[in-house]
Parts: C-alpha cells; structure tokens; sequence
C-alpha cells in the first residue's frame, strides 16, 4: 500500500512555506539586516527540502556555505556600509514600482505554466539507487570523473576571487604611519610650545573596592585626573566624573589629618582646609565637564 | 510527492527574486535577490536530480554554490569600494559611473 502522505510531502509543505515567507520577507523589510535574517532562514528552509529530496551532502553544504559563509560576508558589509540605513520608498522612474512587478508576475507565471504543462512527466525516479553506495561518494564519483576539470577551475576562480577582493578592499595609505620617533617627537614639539606633560597618561584608578577603566585617578590633593579616564567614556556619560564617593575617603582622611594637628599645635585651620579642599574638586569637576563637552 | 510541486516552488522564489531585484535599490538587498535566484535554480536541479535518478543535477548545484561564494565576494568588494567613495549604498546613486 501507498502511504497518502509521506514524510517527504510533509517537509515540503512545512519549509516551502517558511521559505516562501523567508523570500517574501527579504524583499519587504526595509533595513538590510531584518532582510538578511529572512534570507538566511529562506536558505536553511531550502536546506531541509534538500534534505528531503535525498541531497545529504547539499543540505549540509547549503548551510555551511550559503548561511554560514555567505550572510556573514553579507553581514560585515552590512557592519561597514551601515546597518540602519533604510531604504527610500519614493519612486525615482515613474511607474518603475508597477512595471517591475508586471514584468516579474509574467516571468513567474510563464515558469509555472512551463512546469504545469509537462516539463516532468511522471513520477520521479527517486536516487535509492544512485545513493547507494552514499551520497557523498556518489557525488565525488562525478566530480572528480567527468566534471574534475571543471572542478579545477573552480579553485582557480577562488583564488582569483580572493585576490579581486584584497586588490579591490585594500586601501592606499594616503598620510606616512607615524611611528615611535614621530610620536616623540610631537610630544616633545608640545611640550617646548605649550607646556603639555610630555610623559604617559596616568591610569585610571585603581581603589579597594574599584578596579575599573571608568574609575578616575586622584591627584595628591584629592582632585580627579581627568586625563586618567578615557575620553570616549567620559563622551558617553559611563566614566565617574562627579566622584564625591571616591574622594570622601581622601577627604576624610585630610580632615583628621588637619583636625588632629589643629589639636595638638593650637592652631584653627580646618574651616579653610576645607574650603581649599571644595574649591579643588569643584575645579576638578569643571575641567572633567569642559573636556567631555569639548570631545563631542 | 509531485516533483512539479518542487518546481513551482523554485518558480515562485525565482520570481520573488526577480521582484527584489528589480524593486529594491539599496546595493546590498539587491545582490541578496539575486543570490535568492541562485537558490531558487538550485532547488530546480536537485529536484531534476531526484526526477532523473542520478547525481548530475546535484553536482551542478554544487558548481553553482562554489561559483556564487566567489561571485559574492568580489561584489561584496565592489559595493564596498563604491561606499568608500560615495557614501551610499544605493544603485540610484550609481549612474555617474557613466561620466
């Protein structure tokens, strides 16, 4: 007996209409990523009909090379064109939107037709036996037999694929690479003309509880390096910039410190140490703002 | 399973292919179409493959893959290299390359 339904069938239907969907959706989502998505489950719903259809050696390849190989490249292309880019909906060629889609469902319906009206008669022949001896080896039979010329020059094509993508991606150099000697010398050149620290920057803090990048170093007097954090944090708001937390613990210990002597010589001094100590942050404070306003 | 239903299928995302690709003007969606007709052709020869009983329709599918990954990466190359200089993805913008 003749199952009416057959595993095949059920494959079929399930991922043509996913692939259906897939193909539908790569040519209305509006940003290139949303249809790069669509086009890769497009390409594994095609895969598991490969499967279906007896192709084990194309249903892997299918998925490595077209989801795994080709919509990464797809992918990073996208990362450097841009990936929010979306396109225009207004029509540059009058009438081009319409004329498309008649010349594409005459197309389609030309191909439907050509199939409908016997372009395979029958049933199909089934590959039991040409994957007998399996699948893998029937096709390697093939290529490396009649077809290993050709299976050649593929690998010449390759190669000069890879060689037109380096010659066409490689950019010219347009200003000399500054090496250590230049970069000296600049720093030295700042150093004669405006006075700028000549040596590295200093690292960003690192405090009992903190060892984080966006942690600013103290100064001896309490107040934040500003040149300890880096200014791309500080642009992004994610860097400490008003760390009263951090320098309480230093002002505390000042404060002691003055209050303590004040004790022991006499003096009265710690009303302006603390002045002197608010004025320093607040200075701290402006410069930290004026450098992130300055690096937007 | 009807093979002709297979090739329906690959009609139907032939044709889609073509709408994309004559309906979308940013670059890259563009040469996506058209990689969904090379999808579509293939799917037209492993069914040919199964009709015939033998792995010549197969084996074109697979010439057809290597070639397309070559094919993708040098216009991967090229759409970029037009970026670089113009800024824009869309084939719109690309009709200078006359002058």
């Amino acid at each position: 007996m003749i199952p009416l339904i057959t595993g095949q069938a059920v494959a079929f239907w399930i991922f043509a209409v996913l692939a259906v969907a897939g193909a539908l959706g790569m040519i209305t989502c509006r940003k290139p990523v949303h249809s790069a998505l669509c086009l890769a489950g497009m390409m594994v719903s095609l895969a598991c009909i490969y499967a279906a259809l007896d192709a084990p050696f194309l249903f892997v390849s299918q998925i490595i090379v077209y989801t795994g190989a080709v919509m990464m490249l797809f992918l990073f292309t996208m990362m450097i064109v841009g990936v929010d880019t979306t396109d225009s909906m207004i029509e540059t060629i009058k009438g081009h939107r319409v004329a498309s889609f008649l010349i594409a469902a005459g197309f389609g319906v030309m191909l439907v037709i050509g199939v409908v009206q016997g372009a395979v008669g029958g049933a199909a022949a089934g590959l039991e036996q040409a994957n007998g001896a399996g699948n893998v080896q029937g096709i390697a039979r093939i290529v490396f037999g009649p077809f290993l010329y050709p299976f050649l020059a593929t690998s010449a094509l390759i190669m000069i694929a890879t060689m037109a993508a380096i010659v066409l991606s490689h950019g010219e150099r347009l200003t000399p690479k500054q090496g250590q000697i230049e970069r000296a010398r600049a720093r030295n050149e700042a150093f004669m003309a405006t006075g700028a620290d000549p040596g590295p920057m200093p690292a960003p803090g690192t405090y009992a509880r903190k060892n984080s990048i966006d942690q600013p170093a103290l100064l001896p007097d309490g107040s934040v390096a500003a040149s300890s954090i880096s200014p791309t944090l500080n642009v992004r708001g994610v860097a400490v910039v008003s760390n009263d937390g951090l320098r309480s613990a230093h002002r505390a210990a000042i404060t002691r410190f003055v209050e303590d002597r004040d004790a022991i010589i006499g003096t009265n001094t710690a009303q302006a140490v603390a002045e002197e100590l608010d004025d320093l942050a607040q200075a701290a404070d402006d410069q930290l703002t004026t450098t992130g306003e300055g690096e937007q | 399973m009807d093979p002709n239903a297979y090739l329906i299928l690959s009609a139907i995302l032939f044709t889609i292919g073509v709408v994309g690709f004559l309906t979308r003007r940013n670059a890259l969606i563009a040469f996506m179409s058209a990689e969904l007709m090379l999808n579509a052709s293939n799917l037209a020869m492993v069914t040919f493959s199964h009709v015939t009983g033998n792995l010549y329709g197969q084996v074109g599918a697979f010439f057809v893959m290597v070639v397309a990954a070559a094919e993708v990466v040098v216009g991967l190359a090229i759409i970029m290299i037009i970026f670089k200089t113009r800024r824009s993805a869309s084939v719109d913008d690309q009709s200078q390359l006359k002058y």
